[in-house]
């Protein structure tokens, strides 16, 4: 696949929790090795469109396709060749870090005997192999997160998916978790597909941003194109631009607020 | 087979790492055996029934596991909190599997229970019929640890909250518990006692479990089986069914 052929492509989605539209007819495609940053302010759309992308949810309509696959027909397939980070965190607290990574390698098909090498790649390359042993309840937030990142490169995935992978971590870590993000990218290949609200990482990390808002994509482009169809200086000009700079109070999650008022409206 | 059996060692690990569960789910089932058993088997004995004690431990057997594997479904619910179900979700493996690995591992935790407070009733003075037989009725209460826990997991996976999760455990548990065959003989219950512990299938399994430790039936070992893996096809299906069902 070349950048031609895209890893990552929607073709007017949208997603709609009641009246809400949380997707709102978004197209876009991310090639291979793409770095890729979906940037927004809260209940943009950006959770729900991963949710999407990975299988969780089914767009009201459009077509997504993933690493050739379409979401909604080949399931299996596409849920073979994507990592993903959550927001919260998904490891099991009462194992250890190895189990944890052995429990993926399981659910992934990934054979028993090529599992070894790779679970002590990558625990290396997060730097928790000498406490692989510990279980995760023991480990901080970063730790986690690094782990995480670990387990979600295990099954060598096309595409690996971090939503806002950052969020609560001290400069130290975000640094050397982009570091880890970018060296698996360039030596297989993968193309990374993240959401955060630190400006600044999008700024040194992605190859190219998107900007939703309202579950539109408003802007599409590389930081400089960003900043020049913007008249700004910076990308965090651009974004604020862009998105305007009142303070949103929707819910972080649409799909969650569609929930809650949808139990509200059965209990009356 | 590897997610199914991966699945199942998850759940059995953590339950090694919390002994004080084991113990835990145990005394409630001895409470019962002990004032039950000792508190009304005098008066059992003397209606001319025999032990009581011989009775009611095969109907605590069951009811071991009935608290044990009923409580899984919490577990289901803690996994969707803390985002470890997420990861199953996601990954390429049908929903049935992951339903059902850790449902096997609830049921696991649940006959192991049940298996101690057998052993400790050995103690207490019971004696089992045959002792080749007792190894068909524990894998009879495995099917209906297995039954119960994939019922639990497909409760526990819509649930939203502990509140919630114990609101339903103890709506279904008690009267499965109290309207079943374990307590009491059927054949002497009232009618309208007696219909009600015949649609409870429960009653099956216990009755099934009490042919083999001890040669008393009500419904016949034929029937109590037909019942009882009817049962685990329905809740294994519930439970899948609900899984499929998990919106992230």
């Amino acid at each position: 696949m070349s950048k031609a052929t895209p890893v990552i492509s929607l073709h007017a989605v949208t997603k709609q929790f009641g009246e809400v539209m949380a997707v709102n007819n978004v197209s876009f495609e991310v090639g291979k090795g793409e770095l890729f940053a979906l940037l927004g302010p809260n209940g943009a759309g950006k959770s729900t469109t991963i949710k999407m992308l990975t299988t969780l949810l089914k767009p009201t309509s459009g077509t997504l396709t993933l690493a050739g696959h379409d979401v909604a027909k080949e399931q299996d397939a596409v849920r073979k060749s994507f990592g993903i980070v959550f927001q919260d965190p998904s490891v099991d607290n009462e194992m250890t870090a190895y189990e944890n990574m052995e429990l993926h390698a399981a659910l992934y098909g990934v054979s028993g005997s090529q599992t070894k090498a790779r679970v002590k790649d990558l625990l290396e390359l997060v730097e928790l192999w000498d406490r692989r042993s510990t279980q995760v309840k023991n480990f901080s937030g970063g730790m986690k997160r690094r782990l995480e990142i670990a387990r979600g490169l295990l099954h060598h995935p096309h595409v690996l998916f971090l939503d806002e992978p950052t969020l609560g971590l001290d400069t130290q870590t975000r640094n050397l978790l982009w570091d880890y993000v970018k060296k698996m990218s360039r030596s297989e290949g993968m193309t990374v597909f993240f959401t955060t609200h630190y400006l600044e990482e999008a700024e040194d990390v992605a190859d190219r941003i998107g900007m939703i808002d309202h579950g539109k994509l408003i802007a599409l482009g590389t930081t400089k194109e960003l900043t020049k169809q913007t008249g700004t200086k910076t990308l965090e000009e651009a974004y604020l631009e862009l998105t305007g700079r009142t303070v949103r109070d929707e819910n972080a999650d649409p799909h969650e607020a569609w929930r809650a008022r949808h139990r509200a409206r059965n209990m009356r | 087979m590897r997610v199914i059996y991966i699945l199942w060692l998850r759940q059995v690990k953590r339950f090694f790492r919390a002994k004080s569960r084991i113990v835990g789910a145990v005394g409630q089932p001895l409470l019962f055996l002990l004032a039950l058993g000792y508190g009304i088997g005098s008066i059992y004995a003397k209606a001319g029934q025999g032990n009581y004690i011989e009775f009611l431990v095969p109907g605590i057997m069951a009811q071991t596991v009935l608290f044990s594997a009923m409580f899984f479904g919490a577990m289901v619910m803690f996994d969707k909190q803390f985002g470890f179900l997420k990861e199953t979700l996601v990954a390429p493996v049908s929903r049935f599997r992951i339903m059902f690995g850790g449902a096997l591992g609830g049921a696991t935790q649940a006959t192991i229970q049940g298996v101690l407070v057998l052993i400790i009733s050995l103690f207490l003075g019971f004696h089992p019929l045959h002792w080749a037989l007792v190894p068909i009725a524990i894998l009879i209460m495995g099917m209906l640890a297995v039954a119960i826990a994939s019922f639990s997991s497909g409760i526990g996976s819509f649930v939203q909250d502990m509140q919630g999760f114990q609101a339903i455990n103890q709506f279904l548990v008690f009267p499965l518990y109290f309207l079943s065959g374990a307590l009491y003989p059927l054949e002497h219950a009232p009618d309208w006692l007696r219909i009600i512990a015949e649609c409870n299938p429960m009653s099956y399994a216990v009755d099934a479990m009490r042919d083999l430790l001890i040669g008393q039936t009500h419904f016949g070992l034929a029937k109590d089986l037909t019942v009882l893996a009817l049962i685990v096809v329905v809740t294994v299906a519930f439970g899948s069914y609900r899984f499929r069902h998990i919106e992230a």
